[in-house]
């Protein structure tokens, strides 16, 4: 009986994930079909149920795997990183059309945040910035490749570990 | 009279992630090795579609298929440096060595290794 009781009360505590990741779903069915028929809705339901018995399945439905998380902070975030994007690509343009320039090199950077999905949001920033990919992450560090010095030393410089720090929340530990 | 300059940004946006689009196939062939290669994927993946999602929805104007273009965007922001990773990844640990170069030194010959 007492496992009953553990099982619901985890399903329970759960159910804030499950409820919006069904929002989610649901006005993003709603979005992308564009088709309001009863079958088609009725289809639309069955999906999204679908995805999430299976996400809660995979035991993928938790705090870290919610994008509302960071709701608020999240656009100014990716507002900074479209604009590194747009400067990193013009620098590794011009490299491209001048590979007598290109100083390949790989270091590692400290990686000082708390959660693993604020690593994961700052490698995966880090690729995503042309000039630096990131090749390998460890508890704590990041192996990085990067095209040349400007773009090693952008990265050093940690004003893009600063802002996810600043997006997990933790940026009071690390002024 | 706003349309025509709508119009205008829109083509300017669309023929410059063009531009960039070649940039970087042009960076996939010249760059000398498999790492510094990635990085020209990047700029494909990257400025390209950015410019390109963004000429588009100048195209589009406000409206469903926005929302839809916007997606795509992001989805591919998402998934592609998850993919780059999982190369760059994959070829470190199967051994393929990173040419590189000092800020002294000669600059790397624009030879593509045999590695690739």
């Amino acid at each position: 009986m007492s496992k009953w009781k553990e099982r619901i009360g985890k399903i329970l505590r759960s159910m804030r994930y499950i409820l919006s990741l069904t929002i989610v779903l649901a006005a993003l069915w709603l979005a992308v079909s564009g088709v309001y028929k009863p079958l088609i809705m009725l289809l639309g339901v069955g999906s999204v149920a679908l995805v999430v018995w299976l996400a809660t399945r995979m035991k993928v439905v938790g705090v870290e795997h919610n994008p509302a998380l960071y709701a608020g902070r999240l656009p100014l975030y990716w507002g900074w990183l479209a604009w590194q994007i747009v400067l990193a690509n013009l620098n590794v343009a011009r490299l491209i059309l001048n590979p007598a320039q290109v100083r390949p090199r790989v270091f590692k950077v400290k990686v000082p945040h708390d959660t693993a999905v604020a690593g994961a949001a700052y490698a995966n920033s880090v690729t995503l910035t042309p000039g630096t990919v990131s090749l390998q992450m460890t508890a704590g560090e990041l192996t990085v490749h990067a095209l040349d010095r400007r773009s090693a030393e952008e990265l050093k410089s940690g004003a893009m570990a600063r802002r996810i720090a600043w997006l997990e929340g933790s940026d009071t530990e690390h002024p | 009279m706003i349309e025509t300059v709508i119009d205008i940004v829109s083509w300017i946006c669309l023929l410059l992630g063009g531009a960039f689009g070649i940039i970087g196939g042009l960076g996939l062939v010249r760059l000398p090795d498999f790492f510094t290669r990635l990085h020209a994927a990047g700029v494909a993946e990257t400025l390209c579609p950015l410019l390109i999602v963004l000429g588009l929805v100048l195209q589009s104007g406000l409206s469903l298929l926005t929302l839809k273009l916007v997606l795509i965007l992001l989805f591919l922001l998402f998934t592609a440096p998850t993919a780059t990773h999982a190369v760059a990844r994959a070829a470190m640990l199967d051994g393929v060595e990173p040419s590189l170069g000092n800020d002294e030194s000669e600059p790397t010959s624009g030879e593509p290794s045999s590695n690739t």
